[in-house]
């Protein structure tokens, strides 16, 4: 993502955000709830993300792929340059606690619990709104400001695009 | 668990794009595998559903996930015969570079097989072997046969 230069964040910015990722749409991702630094996301159920079809429970990639996206998008904006702003998924590290229920849709909360000058620490849980029992949860570590992380030619020769 | 099952009637139990076909997300995604001898190597040809950051632009980092994910997966159901899919407890993953909108390839490779555990590597790449864009590890919840 790419923000105009000097502009300040807002949050309908990050609903904008989130359309322009085709992979999100893709699964159907809907923002529930933004503030800066928290987001809760939710997942309606769809027989493509079906990773078992005896028992038409979603696959377990489903659950990394929006813990990814909603651990991202809690990485606050609001006191960022936008240079900063531009972000990279350093680790995630998932815990599946159990199954999802079949034909229900899928909740993820993300928080951002650190933010240092390079490095924004979140967590992030999976869940389902009929028992709200714990699916999966999430660390997650984003580079910031991503874009400029390795000066040209340090560290990454014969890397180019 | 009646797909492992049907598999091994159809005399399948070894055929992961057979396998892959049946199950919806890894159709969604687009994974392919390509076997040589007991080699086995997951293929996942660049589409423009798996993009995470257009302006880049760069695949999703959830795409990488899920797709090492299946690379484990698919190595565990290659190397033993089980009476369901093994259940992923725990992953962990490092991205190393942003994937390029490219073909990317994945190889998993078991650490230990426990009986009812199995600790499994998985690392994925583009154009090229040594520069890996992911790896992963994780353990797997395993169902024997004979249980």
């Amino acid at each position: 993502m790419t923000d105009a230069g000097g502009s300040g964040w807002a949050q309908h910015d990050i609903h904008e955000h989130l359309a322009h990722v085709p992979h999100a749409r893709a699964l159907g991702v809907v923002m529930v709830e933004y503030r800066d630094g928290h987001c809760v996301v939710r997942v309606p159920y769809a027989e493509h993300l079906v990773g078992d079809p005896d028992t038409g429970v979603i696959h377990g990639g489903v659950i990394t792929a929006v813990l990814d996206n909603a651990s991202g998008m809690a990485v606050p904006r609001e006191h960022l340059s936008p240079e900063q702003r531009a972000i990279a998924t350093l680790d995630l590290r998932i815990d599946y606690m159990r199954p999802a229920e079949p034909r229900q849709d899928l909740l993820v909360t993300a928080e951002c619990y650190q933010l240092t000058r390079s490095v924004a620490f979140v967590r992030a849980r999976a869940w389902q709104a009929a028992d709200e029992k714990l699916i999966a949860s999430s660390v997650a570590t984003f580079m910031l400001g991503a874009n400029r992380a390795t000066p040209p030619g340090f560290n990454n020769v014969g890397d180019a695009p | 668990m009646k797909l492992l099952r049907e598999l091994r009637a159809e005399g399948k139990g070894q055929d992961m794009a057979a396998l892959l076909e049946r199950i919806p997300y890894a159709r969604f995604l687009g994974i392919e595998v390509d076997r040589k001898g007991n080699e086995l190597t997951t293929v996942l040809p660049f589409q423009e559903h798996l993009v995470g950051n257009v302006a880049l632009p760069a695949l999703h980092g959830g795409t990488i996930g899920a797709f090492l994910e299946f690379t484990a997966v698919i190595q565990l159901l290659f190397d033993t015969e089980s009476e369901r899919l093994p259940k992923t407890v725990d992953i962990s993953i490092d991205y190393l570079r942003s994937g390029r909108p490219v073909t990317t390839y994945g190889r998993a490779i078991i650490t230990k097989h426990g009986r009812r555990v199995a600790n499994v590597r998985a690392e994925a790449w583009q154009e090229e072997r040594s520069k890996l864009i992911a790896t992963a590890h994780g353990h797997f919840l395993l169902t024997p046969m004979d249980e």
